[in-house]
Protein backbone atom coordinates (compact mmCIF):
# COMPACT_ATOMS: atom_id res chain seq x y z
CA UNK A 1 0.00 0.00 0.00
CA UNK A 2 2.53 2.58 0.76
CA UNK A 3 4.96 1.68 -2.40
CA UNK A 4 1.60 2.38 -4.13
CA UNK A 5 0.72 5.69 -2.27
CA UNK A 6 4.23 6.71 -2.76
CA UNK A 7 4.02 6.20 -6.55
CA UNK A 8 0.63 8.11 -6.80
CA UNK A 9 1.95 10.65 -4.96
CA UNK A 10 5.12 10.72 -7.02
CA UNK A 11 2.99 10.87 -10.09
CA UNK A 12 0.73 13.76 -8.97
CA UNK A 13 4.30 15.64 -8.56
CA UNK A 14 5.35 15.02 -11.67
CA UNK A 15 1.67 15.68 -13.33
CA UNK A 16 1.33 19.15 -11.51
CA UNK A 17 5.11 20.49 -12.71
CA UNK A 18 4.60 19.55 -16.36
CA UNK A 19 3.50 22.78 -17.86
CA UNK A 20 0.47 23.35 -19.32
CA UNK A 21 1.15 22.00 -23.12
CA UNK A 22 -0.72 23.61 -25.77
CA UNK A 23 -1.29 21.61 -29.09
CA UNK A 24 -2.30 17.94 -29.95
CA UNK A 25 -1.46 14.73 -29.34
CA UNK A 26 -1.78 11.78 -31.20
CA UNK A 27 -5.59 10.60 -30.92
CA UNK A 28 -6.69 14.14 -29.81
CA UNK A 29 -9.43 15.72 -32.32
CA UNK A 30 -8.42 18.81 -34.08
CA UNK A 31 -10.75 22.13 -34.67
CA UNK A 32 -11.92 22.87 -38.28
CA UNK A 33 -10.05 26.61 -39.30
CA UNK A 34 -11.31 28.93 -41.70
CA UNK A 35 -8.86 30.56 -43.43
CA UNK A 36 -7.86 33.01 -46.37
CA UNK A 37 -6.26 31.37 -48.99
CA UNK A 38 -4.03 33.25 -51.73
CA UNK A 39 -7.06 32.90 -54.15
CA UNK A 40 -8.98 35.18 -51.77
CA UNK A 41 -11.84 32.73 -50.87
CA UNK A 42 -12.07 31.11 -47.60
CA UNK A 43 -11.28 27.54 -46.59
CA UNK A 44 -12.34 25.10 -43.92
CA UNK A 45 -11.68 21.00 -43.96
CA UNK A 46 -15.54 21.31 -43.91
CA UNK A 47 -15.61 22.15 -47.66
CA UNK A 48 -14.21 18.62 -48.71
CA UNK A 49 -17.05 16.55 -48.59
CA UNK A 50 -15.29 13.50 -49.58
CA UNK A 51 -12.01 13.81 -48.22
CA UNK A 52 -10.95 10.69 -46.30
CA UNK A 53 -8.27 12.62 -44.30
CA UNK A 54 -5.85 15.42 -44.83
CA UNK A 55 -2.52 16.31 -44.65
CA UNK A 56 -2.22 19.94 -42.70
CA UNK A 57 1.27 21.51 -43.42
CA UNK A 58 2.54 24.79 -41.29
CA UNK A 59 5.15 25.94 -44.12
CA UNK A 60 6.37 29.30 -44.73
CA UNK A 61 7.76 31.40 -47.81
CA UNK A 62 11.15 31.96 -45.96
CA UNK A 63 12.19 29.44 -44.56
CA UNK A 64 15.31 26.95 -46.27
CA UNK A 65 13.56 23.58 -44.78
CA UNK A 66 10.31 25.22 -46.65
CA UNK A 67 12.23 25.45 -49.42
CA UNK A 68 13.92 22.21 -49.38
CA UNK A 69 10.60 20.57 -48.75
CA UNK A 70 8.83 22.51 -51.34
CA UNK A 71 9.08 19.63 -54.25
CA UNK A 72 7.84 17.20 -51.90
CA UNK A 73 4.75 19.04 -50.64
CA UNK A 74 3.49 19.27 -54.34
CA UNK A 75 3.90 15.66 -54.92
CA UNK A 76 2.39 14.93 -51.72
CA UNK A 77 -0.18 16.50 -53.11
CA UNK A 78 -0.24 15.42 -56.38
CA UNK A 79 0.09 11.70 -55.13
CA UNK A 80 -3.07 11.76 -52.58
CA UNK A 81 -5.59 14.32 -53.65
CA UNK A 82 -7.01 12.32 -55.76
CA UNK A 83 -6.87 9.59 -53.29
CA UNK A 84 -9.13 11.60 -50.64
CA UNK A 85 -6.06 13.00 -48.87
CA UNK A 86 -5.83 16.37 -49.68
CA UNK A 87 -3.03 18.81 -48.81
CA UNK A 88 -3.57 22.35 -46.83
CA UNK A 89 -0.46 24.27 -46.59
CA UNK A 90 -1.01 27.04 -43.76
CA UNK A 91 1.56 29.76 -43.09
CA UNK A 92 1.30 31.43 -39.83
CA UNK A 93 4.35 33.02 -39.77
CA UNK A 94 4.71 37.14 -38.61
CA UNK A 95 7.60 38.74 -40.57
CA UNK A 96 9.18 39.81 -43.96
CA UNK A 97 8.60 37.39 -46.89
CA UNK A 98 5.84 36.05 -45.18
CA UNK A 99 3.18 38.49 -46.07
CA UNK A 100 -0.23 37.32 -47.67
CA UNK A 101 1.27 39.00 -50.91
CA UNK A 102 4.49 37.52 -50.96
CA UNK A 103 2.42 33.47 -50.17
CA UNK A 104 0.42 34.49 -53.14
CA UNK A 105 3.09 35.53 -55.42
CA UNK A 106 4.72 32.25 -54.31
CA UNK A 107 1.55 30.09 -55.01
CA UNK A 108 1.37 31.43 -58.60
CA UNK A 109 5.05 30.92 -59.09
CA UNK A 110 4.50 27.30 -58.03
CA UNK A 111 1.74 26.87 -59.10
CA UNK A 112 -0.17 25.33 -55.79
CA UNK A 113 -2.77 23.01 -56.75
CA UNK A 114 -3.96 23.03 -52.83
CA UNK A 115 -4.87 25.75 -50.60
CA UNK A 116 -2.17 28.06 -49.16
CA UNK A 117 -4.05 29.54 -46.08
CA UNK A 118 -2.71 32.28 -43.90
CA UNK A 119 -3.57 31.89 -40.22
CA UNK A 120 -2.93 35.46 -39.36
CA UNK A 121 -4.31 35.38 -35.78
CA UNK A 122 -1.39 32.67 -35.81
CA UNK A 123 -4.52 30.92 -33.50
CA UNK A 124 -4.60 27.38 -35.46
CA UNK A 125 -0.64 27.42 -35.44
CA UNK A 126 -1.20 27.49 -31.53
CA UNK A 127 -4.08 25.21 -31.20
CA UNK A 128 -2.41 22.60 -33.47
CA UNK A 129 0.62 23.66 -31.64
CA UNK A 130 2.74 23.45 -34.35
CA UNK A 131 6.53 25.09 -33.68
CA UNK A 132 8.15 25.00 -36.77
CA UNK A 133 7.93 24.50 -40.88
CA UNK A 134 7.59 22.65 -42.51
CA UNK A 135 5.00 20.90 -39.68
CA UNK A 136 3.05 17.82 -40.81
CA UNK A 137 -0.56 16.82 -39.23
CA UNK A 138 -2.08 14.17 -41.12
CA UNK A 139 -5.31 13.74 -40.03
CA UNK A 140 -8.33 11.53 -40.21
CA UNK A 141 -11.54 12.46 -41.97
CA UNK A 142 -13.20 12.41 -38.18
CA UNK A 143 -10.29 15.28 -37.83
CA UNK A 144 -8.33 12.47 -35.05
CA UNK A 145 -4.67 13.66 -35.24
CA UNK A 146 -3.21 10.35 -36.50
CA UNK A 147 0.59 11.68 -37.20
CA UNK A 148 2.61 15.01 -36.48
CA UNK A 149 6.12 15.47 -37.67
CA UNK A 150 8.15 15.91 -40.14
CA UNK A 151 7.89 14.76 -44.12
CA UNK A 152 10.69 12.03 -44.31
CA UNK A 153 14.13 11.58 -42.50
CA UNK A 154 16.74 13.34 -45.16
CA UNK A 155 15.71 17.23 -45.57
CA UNK A 156 19.25 17.59 -47.49
CA UNK A 157 18.14 15.13 -50.32
CA UNK A 158 14.95 13.14 -51.63
CA UNK A 159 16.81 10.84 -53.48
CA UNK A 160 18.39 9.68 -50.06
CA UNK A 161 15.31 9.65 -48.06
CA UNK A 162 14.85 5.93 -46.35
CA UNK A 163 11.40 6.88 -44.60
CA UNK A 164 8.85 8.74 -45.81
CA UNK A 165 6.71 9.12 -42.95
CA UNK A 166 3.85 11.15 -44.23
CA UNK A 167 3.41 8.79 -46.90
CA UNK A 168 3.76 5.67 -44.64
CA UNK A 169 1.32 7.54 -42.39
CA UNK A 170 -1.33 8.24 -45.02
CA UNK A 171 -0.83 4.52 -46.33
CA UNK A 172 -1.75 3.28 -43.40
CA UNK A 173 -4.57 5.53 -42.94
CA UNK A 174 -5.92 4.24 -46.50
CA UNK A 175 -5.64 0.63 -45.80
CA UNK A 176 -6.90 0.97 -42.29
CA UNK A 177 -4.13 -0.04 -40.41
CA UNK A 178 -2.43 1.58 -37.45
CA UNK A 179 0.50 4.47 -38.58
CA UNK A 180 3.76 2.69 -37.89
CA UNK A 181 5.89 6.01 -36.85
CA UNK A 182 3.18 8.64 -35.33
CA UNK A 183 5.28 10.83 -34.11
CA UNK A 184 8.76 12.72 -35.55
CA UNK A 185 11.08 15.45 -34.28
CA UNK A 186 12.82 17.50 -36.74
CA UNK A 187 15.35 20.66 -37.11
CA UNK A 188 13.60 23.69 -38.43
CA UNK A 189 12.45 26.96 -38.47
CA UNK A 190 10.67 28.08 -35.54
CA UNK A 191 7.59 29.97 -36.21
CA UNK A 192 7.69 33.46 -36.25
CA UNK A 193 5.27 34.20 -33.29
CA UNK A 194 4.15 37.67 -32.61
CA UNK A 195 5.31 39.50 -29.77
CA UNK A 196 2.69 38.78 -26.84
CA UNK B 1 76.99 26.85 -62.37
CA UNK B 2 78.19 29.46 -59.87
CA UNK B 3 76.39 32.44 -61.89
CA UNK B 4 73.45 29.69 -62.11
CA UNK B 5 73.60 29.46 -57.98
CA UNK B 6 73.88 33.09 -57.89
CA UNK B 7 70.69 33.88 -59.71
CA UNK B 8 69.06 30.87 -57.93
CA UNK B 9 69.30 31.94 -54.46
CA UNK B 10 67.97 35.43 -54.32
CA UNK B 11 64.60 33.88 -55.75
CA UNK B 12 64.89 30.99 -53.04
CA UNK B 13 64.89 33.54 -50.91
CA UNK B 14 61.84 35.39 -52.09
CA UNK B 15 59.77 32.34 -51.51
CA UNK B 16 60.78 31.63 -48.23
CA UNK B 17 60.12 35.41 -47.35
CA UNK B 18 56.39 35.03 -49.10
CA UNK B 19 55.99 31.17 -46.93
CA UNK B 20 56.86 32.89 -43.63
CA UNK B 21 54.64 35.78 -44.45
CA UNK B 22 51.91 33.65 -45.08
CA UNK B 23 52.40 31.53 -41.63
CA UNK B 24 52.82 34.61 -39.66
CA UNK B 25 49.48 36.31 -41.58
CA UNK B 26 47.65 32.83 -40.61
CA UNK B 27 49.33 32.85 -37.02
CA UNK B 28 47.73 36.23 -36.65
CA UNK B 29 44.30 35.69 -38.13
CA UNK B 30 43.74 32.03 -36.47
CA UNK B 31 44.83 33.70 -33.11
CA UNK B 32 42.88 37.20 -33.08
CA UNK B 33 39.80 36.06 -31.61
CA UNK B 34 37.34 34.16 -34.52
CA UNK B 35 37.81 30.84 -34.06
CA UNK B 36 37.44 27.80 -36.50
CA UNK B 37 34.32 25.86 -35.46
CA UNK B 38 35.08 22.23 -34.63
CA UNK B 39 32.67 19.39 -35.87
CA UNK B 40 31.55 16.97 -33.06
CA UNK B 41 29.21 14.04 -32.83
CA UNK B 42 26.23 13.89 -30.62
CA UNK B 43 28.12 11.99 -27.82
CA UNK B 44 30.05 14.53 -27.82
CA UNK B 45 27.67 17.60 -27.12
CA UNK B 46 25.90 14.98 -24.26
CA UNK B 47 29.55 15.34 -22.96
CA UNK B 48 29.81 19.16 -23.04
CA UNK B 49 26.12 18.72 -21.60
CA UNK B 50 26.73 16.36 -19.05
CA UNK B 51 29.86 17.33 -17.83
CA UNK B 52 30.09 19.32 -14.16
CA UNK B 53 30.69 22.84 -14.82
CA UNK B 54 31.77 25.44 -11.99
CA UNK B 55 30.17 27.89 -14.95
CA UNK B 56 26.59 28.26 -15.95
CA UNK B 57 26.44 26.91 -19.21
CA UNK B 58 24.30 28.46 -21.76
CA UNK B 59 24.07 26.08 -24.90
CA UNK B 60 22.73 28.21 -27.95
CA UNK B 61 21.55 26.15 -31.17
CA UNK B 62 21.63 28.31 -33.98
CA UNK B 63 21.95 28.37 -37.75
CA UNK B 64 23.47 30.74 -40.26
CA UNK B 65 19.93 30.33 -41.98
CA UNK B 66 18.44 31.27 -39.36
CA UNK B 67 17.27 34.76 -39.13
CA UNK B 68 15.98 35.12 -35.44
CA UNK B 69 19.22 33.41 -34.53
CA UNK B 70 21.23 35.52 -36.16
CA UNK B 71 19.56 38.24 -34.35
CA UNK B 72 20.09 36.73 -31.14
CA UNK B 73 23.56 36.41 -31.71
CA UNK B 74 25.18 39.62 -30.06
CA UNK B 75 23.08 38.26 -26.50
CA UNK B 76 25.36 36.00 -26.46
CA UNK B 77 28.63 36.92 -27.35
CA UNK B 78 27.82 39.85 -24.34
CA UNK B 79 26.86 37.72 -21.70
CA UNK B 80 30.04 35.75 -22.76
CA UNK B 81 32.02 38.56 -22.59
CA UNK B 82 30.84 39.84 -19.52
CA UNK B 83 29.61 37.48 -17.11
CA UNK B 84 32.45 35.32 -15.32
CA UNK B 85 30.06 32.94 -14.18
CA UNK B 86 28.89 32.15 -17.70
CA UNK B 87 30.56 30.01 -20.43
CA UNK B 88 28.88 30.42 -23.73
CA UNK B 89 28.55 27.14 -26.52
CA UNK B 90 26.73 28.42 -30.23
CA UNK B 91 25.88 24.94 -31.72
CA UNK B 92 25.86 25.72 -35.35
CA UNK B 93 23.11 22.78 -36.70
CA UNK B 94 23.53 23.77 -40.42
CA UNK B 95 25.15 20.66 -41.10
CA UNK B 96 21.52 18.81 -41.09
CA UNK B 97 20.88 20.53 -44.70
CA UNK B 98 24.62 21.47 -45.57
CA UNK B 99 27.33 19.21 -44.81
CA UNK B 100 30.01 21.93 -46.37
CA UNK B 101 31.53 24.08 -43.17
CA UNK B 102 32.37 27.08 -44.82
CA UNK B 103 29.07 29.05 -44.32
CA UNK B 104 29.88 29.00 -40.84
CA UNK B 105 33.52 29.93 -40.43
CA UNK B 106 32.70 32.77 -42.80
CA UNK B 107 30.17 33.38 -40.44
CA UNK B 108 32.74 33.24 -37.44
CA UNK B 109 35.16 35.19 -39.16
CA UNK B 110 32.42 38.15 -40.33
CA UNK B 111 30.89 38.52 -37.29
CA UNK B 112 34.06 37.73 -35.53
CA UNK B 113 32.58 35.78 -32.88
CA UNK B 114 34.50 35.11 -29.34
CA UNK B 115 32.24 32.53 -28.05
CA UNK B 116 33.31 28.56 -28.59
CA UNK B 117 31.30 28.02 -31.77
CA UNK B 118 30.64 24.27 -32.69
CA UNK B 119 29.42 22.47 -35.54
CA UNK B 120 26.86 19.05 -34.70
CA UNK B 121 27.78 17.22 -37.49
CA UNK B 122 24.82 14.90 -36.86
CA UNK B 123 21.64 13.73 -39.74
CA UNK B 124 18.64 12.15 -38.82
CA UNK B 125 17.43 14.32 -36.03
CA UNK B 126 14.48 12.48 -34.99
CA UNK B 127 16.91 10.40 -33.36
CA UNK B 128 18.47 12.75 -30.88
CA UNK B 129 16.31 16.04 -30.48
CA UNK B 130 14.78 13.96 -27.34
CA UNK B 131 18.48 13.40 -26.60
CA UNK B 132 18.88 17.02 -25.91
CA UNK B 133 15.78 17.65 -24.95
CA UNK B 134 12.42 16.54 -24.72
CA UNK B 135 10.42 19.50 -25.01
CA UNK B 136 12.47 20.61 -27.89
CA UNK B 137 10.34 19.97 -30.94
CA UNK B 138 13.66 21.04 -33.11
CA UNK B 139 12.65 24.61 -33.91
CA UNK B 140 15.48 27.36 -34.14
CA UNK B 141 16.69 28.92 -31.91
CA UNK B 142 16.81 27.00 -29.05
CA UNK B 143 18.73 27.46 -25.99
CA UNK B 144 19.89 25.49 -23.09
CA UNK B 145 20.98 26.64 -19.47
CA UNK B 146 22.45 24.61 -16.75
CA UNK B 147 23.42 25.39 -13.37
CA UNK B 148 25.76 22.61 -12.51
CA UNK B 149 26.23 23.38 -9.24
CA UNK B 150 22.32 23.02 -7.98
CA UNK B 151 21.31 21.39 -10.48
CA UNK B 152 18.97 23.45 -11.90
CA UNK B 153 18.26 23.47 -15.68
CA UNK B 154 16.43 25.48 -18.59
CA UNK B 155 15.68 25.08 -22.16
CA UNK B 156 13.97 27.35 -24.15
CA UNK B 157 12.43 27.13 -27.72
CA UNK B 158 12.32 31.05 -29.25
CA UNK B 159 14.50 34.26 -30.50
CA UNK B 160 15.23 35.89 -26.87
CA UNK B 161 14.89 39.23 -27.10
CA UNK B 162 17.59 41.94 -24.70
CA UNK B 163 17.47 41.27 -21.01
CA UNK B 164 16.06 37.76 -21.70
CA UNK B 165 19.20 35.91 -21.73
CA UNK B 166 20.34 37.23 -18.49
CA UNK B 167 16.73 36.97 -16.47
CA UNK B 168 17.14 33.15 -17.79
CA UNK B 169 21.06 33.06 -16.76
CA UNK B 170 19.81 34.64 -13.40
CA UNK B 171 17.00 31.99 -12.76
CA UNK B 172 19.60 29.11 -12.72
CA UNK B 173 21.74 30.77 -10.45
CA UNK B 174 19.46 31.47 -7.71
Amino acid sequence: MKTIAGLVMCLTILIAAHPVKMGYEIGDTASDFKLKNTDGRMVSMADYKNARGFIIIFDSNTCPYSKAYNQRIIALNDKYVSKGFPVITINANDGNGDSFDEMVRVAKKKNYQFPYLIDETQRVAHNYGASNTPHVFVLTKELKVAYIGTIDDNPRNAEAVTIHYVEDAVDALMANKSVPVSKTKAIGCGIKWKDA
Amino acid sequence: MNGEQITFKPRFDKQMRTISTIALLAFIYLSAGAQPAQQIKLNELQRIINTPSEKVQVINFWATWCAPCVKEVPYFEKVNQENKNVEVTLISMDYDLDPNPEKVYRFISRKNLQSKVLILAEQNPNHWINKIDKSWSGALPATLIINSANGKRKFIQKELHEGELEKMIEEVTN
